[in-house]
């Protein structure tokens, strides 16, 4: 492992996790008199956050395998819990998606929340906190510890700023979240005394619990109930219900970070725990995941596209994105691999985006039906250019970031299951379907209704939201290779963690189909990954 | 064995019990001499002497000495209970100051009924023999009797009272049935001596002793509010006087925790088997009951009161668990438990206004803006009962479940951590009362008695302080369990 990393004498991640939680202290301490003052010092502290996370992805050496920027101290000694820290590639990327969409977050909320501004800020930052620290822990219950105290405040974002039906949301989701959770703390306890039989040793340092011998049904079990919190997390089909809800009722920064980040925490959980601790299992069980994550493809398009509402609209167009990310994850190659993990950046940046175009047209109307707009692109030409990109951007279009990642995704699963990538890809037809639909309906013809005649455009505030966004949805669709290559050996250590059971699907000496592309866009070539190298041996993660 | 009274009797060791025993007796003579209206400051004696008690039963901290002809003992566990009874007896004594002055109450006998209760306390976290563990229940129960009755103009405190001791009585009675019953099976009362004769001897009459053990695991459920014999709980914590309620819900239920710990560890340690089945079903109806019947709830006092049954529940897997790892888990549980329970009472203490006002769970709505530090506390107190971190309730629930995972019982873990989500829902439902609905009308401004500050702050620290930093309390309820099993 590599050294720790040290801004101002802090190391980089305790940094980065701290750093958020100082700001939610320093809003509080603002008088509610301020509002002004209270949304300068969160979006600076969110901006100061995003800057000093750069490092993580500038400084990482994406080829090399395990940890990097660890950092480890004794918590609970008598217990085995440390405070043990570090990223590789996924986490890197995450962490530094998460810090972006937070400033964005935060940018975004300027106009909207005009009620209980000194919490709103001071919450929102508590909760990048905790969704920093779930992608640094690499201590099971420091996991635990940072993955549940995301709950509080995101309820309270969903419970006080949100819609009509917010106290319903806010409860529906913490109570999924939570029954799922508690399982997996279960499981975590079990993991832990099979270890200690084992070994004789306690320990919650997830690296060392990646080699607990397990008894077949033990797998079973335990790889269950972690999915299963991960899963209601994602949300997998049939576990969604809760997150059309929660994305309706809260307030545009919420249902950003939300779809953002906190989904994909769920599909981290995957990639970080379920599947590396318990590979047999998780190949056992890759079939019914991978059917799961088909079903929601489809389905999730499907609802997608009779929504009235835009908002639900983009909801459901996430359960089914984030079916391709778990069909990715589980075809258990280096492409669906890499695909899922850059997946999740991309809906990050895309869904996200979608929320903040969908808050922007709420703040004008107050209403998000479909139907009450219609031909409002010649009234507001930046925000139609802007909400056409991001449209592309979520429905894949080549030369955009959504396409890397469908690619990939449909390359891996294509080469273990071809019947099910070919069911899987009408899931991007059927995405051009309702966002182009919906697009359509809203923007373009004549403008049918009066109310919408007056209109304005995109405000400077709103226009510097966005425009980061739609920066970074370009860089990754045209050249998101230097992303990729820092995912190279953390995937490569997964495929390899992975590959001990099923060497037989993973064959190194396969040919890409590279050419797969068509040739439909001279760009997408870079999207191919160079074959990895050889995967590192088993052990690679662990050290 | 038996040695001559005077010898026997080291007072050095029951020090502290006999300090408190002493302070009630002078709070009564005090009593008297004060004129009316400056009764009230006999809370302060009460407070300096539990102060000075703390001071001298932390200085017992490591010694082990049993006395008394076997009948009592000293060691880690015993005293780490005792600071926690006089620890949460000096918060009740704090929360009850101002609220008899709310309510026009002359505290007069109140003070010295609470230290003579917290004199139960003791006697019941040291006592190694049935008799001692008796006389430490009535000690108790008497004292509690007339302190959930205190009111006596209300008729909800009456009734409480009264439901309390009937049932009580009838509960004590049954202990005591059963313990005659082991004695009968064993032929003595000492804990340490009923173990040898069960694991040694074959000619122990079977049904006898374990009629007695079921008969006094009821006696003690009743005490600790364990399903099937909680029903009790709800209307009295609901009719008693808050301060009293909170009392209720804290140190006495912890001294009956700790008799269930020693008499079921130390004398029927030997036959877990038997009873370890028929406490794992307790544990899972306890929680459950507690949990579901707490939805249901919409007066503040009720709902805390099934929350407290099903914390029994939570406690009772440690037991369940066994061993030095459950019975550690179960007294880290419940310190946690006091501290996050009593911040919770102290906040409804704060907020009830004289009659009605503050009592039903709709008059929660909106304080969480109106008073900012008030709310944050309370939800720091409700975070911490429903278990999520960075709080006491988590860290105890985690060394709980792991301690039942540890011993097999998985299955008690995932029952455990269904009814934590079920829990979620009506704790945090005061916090959607709070920060989510508007105040029903406009809510006067609050002043926070400096009395009732200090109680916030204890449970608020002694709620943080173990989840961020656990490690010197799990070595602290470590050290309790070492003597019992050594």
């Amino acid at each position: 492992m590599s050294g720790t990393l040290t801004i101002l004498g802090m190391p980089i991640l305790s940094l980065l996790i701290f750093l958020p939680l100082v700001g939610t202290a320093l809003v509080l301490m603002i008088p509610s008199s301020k509002p002004g003052a209270v949304r300068g010092t969160a979006f600076l502290v969110s901006v100061l956050t995003f800057v000093l996370s750069i490092p993580l992805i500038t400084m990482l050496d994406g080829a090399r395998s395990g940890m990097q920027f660890v950092e480890r101290k004794e918590w609970v000694p008598n217990l085995g819990i440390t405070y043990f820290l570090g990223v590789d590639g996924i986490s890197a990327l995450l962490i530094v998606m998460t810090t972006f969409l937070s400033a964005i977050a935060i940018l975004s909320s300027f106009g909207s929340i005009t009620n209980r501004v000194k919490t709103y800020y001071a919450t929102l930052l508590a909760l990048e906190t905790g969704m920093i620290g779930v992608f640094a822990a690499l201590d099971l219950v420091l996991f635990y510890v940072f993955w549940e105290a995301v709950l509080i405040p995101m309820y309270l974002i969903i419970g006080v700023w949100g819609g009509p039906r917010r106290v319903y949301a806010a409860v529906k989701f913490i109570l999924y979240t939570v029954a799922g959770s508690l399982l997996m703390l279960v499981a975590i306890l079990y993991l832990y005394f099979s270890f200690h039989a084992a070994t004789g040793e306690f320990t919650f340092d997830l690296l060392r619990l990646y080699n607990t011998p397990l008894s077949h049904p033990a797998q079973l079990w335990l790889f269950s109930a972690f999915a299963l919190a991960f899963a209601i997390k994602v949300p997998m089909f049939p576990f969604h219900t809760w997150l059309p809800d929660a994305h309706v009722e809260a307030p545009t920064a919420g249902s950003v970070i939300l779809a953002g980040v906190l989904l994909k925490m769920g599909t981290y959980g995957f990639v970080r725990f379920a599947m590396p601790l318990f590979p047999d299992a998780a190949h056992e069980l890759a079939p019914l995941i991978i059917l799961l994550a088909v079903i929601g493809i489809i389905y999730g398009a499907l609802v997608a596209m009779v929504q009235p509402d835009m908002k639900k609209l983009v909801a459901y167009s996430s359960v089914s994105h984030l079916g391709f990310v778990m069909l990715g994850l589980f075809a258990m190659n280096t492409q669906g691999l890499q695909g899922g993990v850059i997946q999740m950046v991309n809906h990050g940046l895309s869904t996200g985006a979608l929320f903040l175009a969908v808050g922007i047209i709420y703040e004008r109307r107050h209403t998000r039906e479909i139907s009450e707009f219609g031909g409002i692109a010649e009234i507001l030409p930046w925000f139609a250019a802007f909400f056409m990109i991001i449209c592309l951007s979520s429905l894949g279009l080549p030369g955009l970031n959504g396409f890397i990642g469908e690619f990939l995704i449909l390359l891996g699963a294509f080469r273990v299951h071809p019947k099910v990538a070919a069911i899987a890809a009408t899931g991007v037809i059927l995405a051009a379907v309702y966002l182009l639909w919906m697009y359509q309906r809203v923007m373009f013809g004549p403008v049918t209704n009066e109310k919408n005649r007056g209109l304005r455009d995109l405000s400077p505030r709103e226009f510097w939201t966005l425009a980061p966004v739609l920066l970074m949805i370009f860089w990754l669709g045209v050249y998101p290779n230097p992303f990729l290559r820092k995912l190279d050996g953390s995937v490569a250590d997964l495929v390899a963690r992975m590959g001990r059971t099923m060497a037989q699907v993973d064959k190194p000496g396969q040919v890409l189909p590279a050419s797969a592309a068509g040739g439909a866009e001279s760009t997408a070539g870079a999207a191919v990954p160079a074959a990895v190298p050889a995967a590192a041996p088993a052990e690679g993660g662990s050290r | 064995m038996k040695m001559p009274f005077g010898v026997d009797a080291p007072l050095g060791m029951i020090e502290p019990l006999l300090i408190v025993s002493v302070l009630g007796i002078l709070l009564l003579l005090v009593d008297l001499l004060l004129p009316h209206g400056k009764k009230h400051h006999t809370a302060w004696l009460a407070l300096a002497g539990i102060v000075y008690a703390m001071i001298r039963t932390a200085s017992q901290w490591g010694q082990f000495q049993v006395g008394y002809s076997g009948m009592v003992v000293l060691d880690n566990l015993s005293t780490a209970l005792n600071l926690l009874f006089l620890a949460s007896t000096g918060v009740v004594v704090l929360l009850s100051m101002p609220f008899l002055k709310k309510e026009d109450v002359e505290p007069s006998e109140y003070y010295a009924l609470l230290l003579f209760a917290t004199v139960g306390m003791m006697i019941l976290a040291s006592g190694l023999d049935l008799i001692t563990l008796f006389l430490g229940i009535e000690v108790l129960s008497i004292s509690l009797y007339i302190l959930a009755g205190y009111r006596r103009d209300s008729d909800a405190s009456n009734e409480a009272a009264m439901k309390y001791f009937l049932l009580g009585a009838f509960a004590s009675s049954v202990l005591l049935y059963g313990i005659a019953l082991v004695y009968g099976a064993t032929g003595t009362t000492s804990l340490v001596r009923i173990a040898e004769t069960v694991s040694g001897s074959a000619t122990m009459p079977e049904g006898l002793m374990f009629a007695g053990v079921a008969l006094i695991l009821v006696g003690l459920a009743f005490k600790v509010a364990a399903a099937p014999f909680h029903m009790w709980t709800p209307d009295v914590y609901d009719g008693a006087p808050t301060p009293i309620t909170a009392f209720l819900s804290a140190g006495p239920k912890a001294a009956a925790f700790a008799a269930l710990i020693r008499t079921f560890f130390i004398g029927f340690g030997p036959i877990q088997a038997e009873w370890n089945t028929i406490l794992a079903v307790i544990a899972a109806l306890t929680m459950t009951i507690g949990n579901i019947a707490a939805i249901a709830q919409t007066r503040v006092k009720r709902m805390l009161a099934y929350s407290s049954i099903a914390h029994s529940g939570y406690v009772l897997i440690g037991i369940v668990a066994g061993g030095a790892a459950g019975g550690a888990a179960a007294v880290f549980y419940l310190f946690a438990y006091v501290a996050m329970n009593l911040g919770a009472f102290a906040v409804v203490v704060l907020l009830e206004y004289k009659g009605e006002r503050g009592e039903e769970l709709r008059d929660y709505a909106g304080i969480g803006f109106r008073y900012p530090v008030i709310g944050a506390l309370l939800s720091l107190f409700m975070i911490s009962l429903s278990g999520i971190p960075p709080t006491a309730g988590f860290v105890g629930k985690l060394y709980l479940f792991g301690a039942a995972v540890q011993s097999g019982h998985v299955l008690l873990a995932v029952i455990g951590v269904l009814n934590s989500a079920i829990s979620i829902f009506y704790y945090l439902r005061l916090m959607v009362l709070m920060y989510m609905r508007e105040e029903q009308e406009t809510l006067p401004a609050i002043r926070v008695p400096w009395t009732l500050a200090i109680c916030l702050l204890i449970a608020a620290v002694a709620t943080l302080g173990p989840g961020l930093w656990p490690s010197a309390w799990i070595d602290a309820a470590r050290e309790g369990m070492r003597a019992l099993f050594s």
